[in-house]
């Protein structure tokens, strides 16, 4: 499904990533962990398409397609879906509007009629009580002086009403109190299927108690530095990242 | 000097505008053509004038209907608003003149005028007498010196004690002409003591020639008085609308103004409050959306000279292309005036590099128990905003579109009328698609 070769990104001018390989197949869940500073959300934000980031070198093939090639609404419509670390707050667009825009956009791309009224609010209802949303929610402004869980919160419901092929956790659980976390990584497990993937980017082996990978990557320094099975979430944990930075 | 073709155009003409107006209204203009000859328009040497050069718009042929020769127009037949479910009372002014056979299907409040400025100024001389040229005040301001000069008709809406017009009051500005026009046109609104009433004035230009209007607005509201009055404006480019409004405001009363700019050529609103009674509210709104050439300038002047009052003032404007944009906000807290809240915002998007933005707040504040603020930001689109958009798969274009309704949206939020908030939605989403040259939802437009 997704193919990473090379990948160097720079940021104002400072390499952060220095040549990222990693491959991800249908009905895979891999976690991208390590230290801050590593190149974990840049990682992230360049997959989505983030005008912030240039990349200089490598590829990204998503289903055979080049991603860099591509605008950050046609990698949206192709199935890519990023749950932002830090969820922006648009004053003035209702979440409803904006769901709606949102989905009927990814029907257009597959040649599909509009959602209808019903449709789409029975959908919303759906997805909200999977996420146990307060329907307040989601009649406000997008994000809006939503506490920072239920931002999170608001991402996965997202997910849940895109429904997209690939999605990129990006740091999901930070802000989050236990019983939140249980709540978003339950709608995250519910959400996969053998034909979607998830990339779960995380500092903590916390969320990975409840979300399981099937692979871990460990970034350093803009580069993965080690691969493994979920045990190595479990040394890590142990260990912390020392052993891995400076054997 | 421009003014100088004015002034022998009155004084040529006196004998006609007195005999197409009424004793009434005529009695104001030999003052007023006292101080017009000595300080003329508004000059752009004046601090508050650097930015429009309002002058220059009378410096062509222009034509004044002063011996209220018919203009060829049946607005009730050619104007169909579409506002849905905005049940209103519907009137015309075709250019300066009140249009007298608009039918209306219901009848209002017992004691309720509403009607053509001559009508009022003979039925209810005390009334006309008390308000009309007061509240507007027209030593410092030459627009309003010359408007009083040439004025011979206009739009009345009086309400008196504890009467409440519930259903939204609709003023049609239709201009019209075959020639170049100088339309110089008359509101005025007087709420009685608890009176509560709600207008909507929108302004739309028919022809395709130009118009250079002034407009002076008188607004009283007693104690305890509602007054709402919204106006929206879909001219040509070719249309120079020069307003001037005026509001009073005793004991507990509660004013609500809003100007949309939604299509225009040259604009100057100027705004003057004075809060005059205490517990009193003032809110005004802007909102203009310019493009090409087009000119907004809203100057704005809050005068709380008493205690416990509380003003707010929010407006915004959104510039592209070679657009310029004018604010001026002009706070003033007298000595007197304690515990006054006085909040002023203005914030303004600019999305091209040839738009233009002017700001400039000013609070002179002599009261030292008051809670004032004033905000001030120009720029563009928040890149973060608009990239979360994308990355739900919402087109670039129409991500900066939703951006741009959504910043407009507090303004719509002030209007006190929920249909008309929805409809505004709607005109300004069109507006933004550049599906909107004119209302397109009335005749009178296409």
């Amino acid at each position: 499904m997704l193919k990473i070769s090379n990948l160097h990104a720079i940021v104002e001018e400072q390499e952060i990533l220095k040549g990222i390989d990693l491959e991800v197949n249908a009905g895979e869940v891999h976690a991208v962990m390590g230290p801050n500073g590593s190149g974990k959300s840049t990682l992230a934000s360049v997959l989505a398409g983030n005008p912030k980031f240039e990349v200089t070198r490598g590829s990204i093939l998503f289903k055979g397609k080049e991603l860099l090639e591509m605008e950050p609404e046609d990698r949206a419509r192709e199935g890519i879906f990023l749950s932002f670390q830090y969820p922006v707050e648009i004053p003035g667009v209702s979440m409803v509007n904006f769901m709606r825009a949102a989905v009927n956009e990814q029907r257009k791309y597959k040649n599909e009629e509009p959602i209808s009224a019903t449709d789409f609010l029975k959908l919303m209802r759906d997805k909200r009580e999977l996420l146990g949303m307060d329907s307040q929610l989601v009649s406000r402004s997008v994000n809006e002086g939503f506490s920072g869980g239920e931002k999170k919160k608001n991402e996965i419901f997202q997910m849940a009403m895109i429904n997209p092929l690939l999605s990129i956790l990006d740091e999901t659980d930070s802000g989050l109190d236990i019983d939140a976390l249980r709540v978003v990584a339950a709608g995250v497990n519910k959400l996969q299927t053998k034909e979607n993937a998830t990339i779960v980017i995380t500092h903590y082996q916390r969320l990975l108690e409840y979300i399981k990978p099937d692979f871990v990557h460990v970034l350093y320094a803009g580069k993965i530095i080690r691969s493994g099975g979920p045990e190595l979430a479990l040394e890590l944990e142990k260990k912390g990242y020392d052993w891995l930075i400076k054997p | 000097m421009i003014e100088q073709q004015y002034i022998d155009l009155f004084e040529q003409y006196r004998g006609e505008l007195d005999a197409n107006s009424t004793e009434g209204i005529n009695r104001h203009r030999d003052a007023a053509f006292e101080l017009f000859k000595r300080n003329g328009f508004p000059s752009s040497k004046l601090e508050e004038y650097k930015h429009s050069n309002i002058v220059r718009s009378f410096d062509t042929e222009l034509g004044l209907n002063l011996r209220n020769i018919p203009v060829p127009v049946n607005p009730y037949d050619a104007f169909k608003c579409d506002v849905p479910n905005l049940s209103t009372y519907t009137y015309f002014l075709i250019n300066d003149r009140y249009y007298d056979k608009a039918p209306q299907s219901e009848s209002l409040p017992e004691g309720v005028f509403v009607g053509s400025l001559q009508q009022f100024s003979k039925e209810f001389p005390g009334q006309f007498e008390t308000h009309y040229a007061k509240i507007a005040d027209m030593a410092d301001n030459g627009t309003v010196a010359y408007n009083t000069m040439f004025v011979q008709d206009g739009f009345v809406v009086y309400v008196p004690k504890n009467v409440e017009v519930e259903k939204p009051l609709q003023l049609i500005n239709i201009l019209r002409g075959g020639v170049d026009l100088n339309v110089n046109r008359r509101i005025l609104i007087i709420a009685e003591e608890n009176a509560h009433v709600k207008i909507l004035a929108c302004d739309h230009a028919v022809d395709d020639v130009h118009f250079v209007v002034t407009q002076v607005t008188e607004i009283s509201a007693d104690v305890s008085a509602q007054v709402d009055f919204y106006e929206l404006e879909e001219n040509s480019e070719k249309v120079t609308r020069l307003s001037n409004l005026f509001s009073e405001q005793k004991e507990n009363s509660n004013v609500v103004t809003s100007g949309i700019t939604l299509h225009n050529g040259y604009t100057r609103n100027n705004y003057r409050f004075r809060i005059l009674g205490e517990h009193a509210e003032a809110h005004a709104g802007g909102l203009a959306i310019c493009d090409k050439t087009q000119h907004i300038d809203n100057f704005a002047f809050l005068d709380h000279a008493v205690p416990n009052c509380t003003s707010n003032e929010l407006f915004k404007n959104v510039l592209k292309d070679r657009a310029t944009g004018v604010f001026c906000g002009k706070i003033l807290v007298e000595r007197d005036a304690q515990k006054t809240q006085a909040y002023q915002t203005n914030r303004n998007l600019v999305s091209s590099d040839t738009a233009q933005m002017f700001s400039k707040p000013q609070l002179e504040i002599y009261a030292d128990d008051v809670k004032c603020s004033h905000g001030l930001t120009t720029g563009q689109l928040d890149e973060d905003a608009l990239f979360y958009m994308r990355a739900r798969g919402i087109d670039k274009e129409e991500a900066r579109l939703l951006l741009m309704v959504a910043f407009t949206r507090d303004v719509v939020d002030m209007v006190r009328i929920p249909v008309l908030q929805e409809r505004l939605i709607s005109l300004i989403d069109k507006r933004f698609r550049g599906e909107l040259m004119r209302c397109g939802n009335c005749a009178v437009c296409k």
